[in-house]
């Protein structure tokens, strides 16, 4: 509870404020709230459906919120321009659920690729090698350098997609269902893995899961996202253990 | 009623779609002036489109050229004009059918491959993925893609009309008594620049509809897999009815600076 305190004593790298998105009749964020703390583990849970992939992908603009305002690291991404969204985005680091590697290129150059446009790669091949060598070392897979991602299994594809989003040295990582797809012992892997990345790089993470487990390994806070609003926030222990009906039968159906 | 209203949001979509793809082609432009330059990528795709469609297109040139040529003989021996073969051949491969024909089989196999493409990099994340990355994945994939195969169709129908009038020349030989050297002078006596300039600048135009449709339709695909394989079959479809309307737009044209 001491740590806890403090956490949300801590700096705010992340506020969503009144977040509203709808798609045709279908209203899936209707006035969502959150706010991460600097090296904080914030988890959202909800139902399949009920837009946390949406909402996760509005706070980098991948998607336009209907209304509310997604501040990061005090900068409202809903006015900014190209140019400086790409910019912030340097700093966010995001795990797509299906890994998203680049599959015409090899494990190199997927790595290499989100440098492109923040080093001049080609003057600096060097350093580039061994950050990439380095990257991929941190999570366990050095040896894949020079594997295509079809090469690689679905545990491999999810570690070498979490160092692609690692080479910027992102402040912020966001995970869109990290274990969803992957065996208990591949999640666990990748759940330690993620753990050491925080430690490692300090960075603040939000993550994205139906995985119980991970949350309860993972996560210093949680919200429970239902019907498209934070329904209830607060550590794994005080939702697990909550009376409320809507939270119970959350529990009850994923434990 | 039932059949207006169905004619009238197909109508809808249709023009809709006109916008989109307007509004693609003028994104188009905007990134292709920006810096950096994709040059890596776009030599890969120079590479990808140019070299690996030459054999398709050396192969339908040459039957192109057989074809015409054996079906048109018996008819201009009739006539007793059989030493126009040449003439006819080259005039009719390197206006038109050379041209039309390339661009239909690259509409196929490049149009097609590049919606797939694109279309399978978007229901996978992948354009998220670079978009997030701080990366311009329509500069990357967009702005190569379409540059590239502007600039390699006209060399492709440049090779495919020499294989179609080789080819040509073949059955020539076989059937009469010409030689290569005399088949070809007669070939390039009754080509202009008239005939030659227009049917060459055309084929950029060919080349930027089937890069900039295929990529249009790949970058917003929907629907998982099932909208990849419509991205694929609705680009060649709707490249393929575009050419033939650039086609017409393009004889018009040189049509009018001939009358001139």
């Amino acid at each position: 509870m001491k740590e806890e305190t403090n956490i949300q004593d801590r700096e705010v790298v992340l506020q969503v404020k009144d977040l509203y998105k709808s798609f045709g009749d279908n209203q899936v964020l209707n006035g969502f709230n959150m706010q991460l703390h600097k090296g904080e583990n914030l988890v959202i849970m909800g139902k399949s459906g009920s837009g946390k992939s949406v909402m996760i992908k509005c706070l980098v603009g991948l998607m336009e919120a209907d209304r509310g305002t997604i501040t990061v690291m005090h900068k409202d991404i809903t006015k900014l321009n190209e140019k400086a969204l790409d910019i912030l985005r340097s700093d966010i680091g995001f795990l797509f659920q299906g890994s998203a590697l680049y599959d015409s290129m090899t494990v190199r150059e997927n790595l290499e690729f989100p440098l492109r446009h923040h080093t001049d790669i080609s003057k600096d091949a060097k350093s580039t090698e061994q950050l990439v060598l380095n990257t991929l070392d941190s999570v366990g897979l050095a040896n894949t350098i020079d594997l295509m991602p079809s090469e690689l299994s679905g545990g491999m594809k999810r570690r070498v997609a979490l160092a692609r989003t690692l080479i910027l040295q992102p402040k912020i990582m966001l995970y869109d269902e990290p274990t969803s797809g992957l065996d208990p012992i591949t999640s666990k892997e990748i759940i330690l893995l993620m753990q050491d990345i925080q430690k490692k790089y300090n960075t603040s993470s939000l993550i994205i899961t139906h995985d119980v487990d991970c949350a309860r390994v993972i996560s210093d806070r949680m919200i429970l996202l239902i019907d498209g609003i934070d329904y209830a926030v607060g550590t794994f222990k005080e939702l697990s253990t909550s009376n409320d009906p809507k939270i119970k039968a959350f529990f009850k159906q994923d434990l | 009623m039932l059949v207006i209203t169905q004619i009238r949001m197909q109508l809808r979509s249709l023009f809709t779609e006109i916008g989109e793809l307007s509004y693609f082609t003028a994104r188009f432009f905007k990134n292709v002036f920006n810096r950096p330059f994709e040059y890596k990528e776009f030599l890969r795709q120079c590479y990808q489109m140019g070299n690996k469609s030459l054999l398709l297109v050396g192969i339908t040139g040459f039957i192109i050229g057989l074809v015409l040529t054996l079906q048109t003989r018996p008819t201009l021996m009739e006539f007793g004009a059989v030493s126009w073969m040449p003439s006819m051949v080259g005039i009719s491969i390197v206006r038109e059918i050379g041209p039309i024909l390339t661009a239909l089989v690259c509409a196929g196999k490049i149009g097609s491959g590049i919606g797939a493409e694109l279309g399978s990099m978007r229901v996978t994340e992948q354009i998220d993925a670079m978009e997030v990355s701080g990366t311009n994945p329509f500069k990357y994939l967009v702005v190569t893609r379409v540059l590239a195969i502007t600039l390699m169709l006209p060399l492709l129908v440049i090779i495919g009309d020499a294989i179609a009038l080789y080819g040509s020349y073949l059955v020539e030989s076989s059937k009469g008594n010409v030689s290569f050297l005399l088949y070809f002078n007669q070939v390039f006596e009754a080509l202009e620049f008239g005939d030659i300039i227009p049917a060459t600048i055309k084929t950029f135009f060919f080349g930027f509809a089937i890069g900039i449709v295929g990529c249009f339709k790949g970058y917003f695909c929907k629907k998982g897999t099932e909208g990849v394989g419509k991205a694929a079959n609705s680009a060649v479809v709707f490249t393929s009815l575009l050419l033939f309307i650039i086609d017409f737009i393009a004889v018009f044209v040189t049509d009018i600076f001939y009358d001139l």
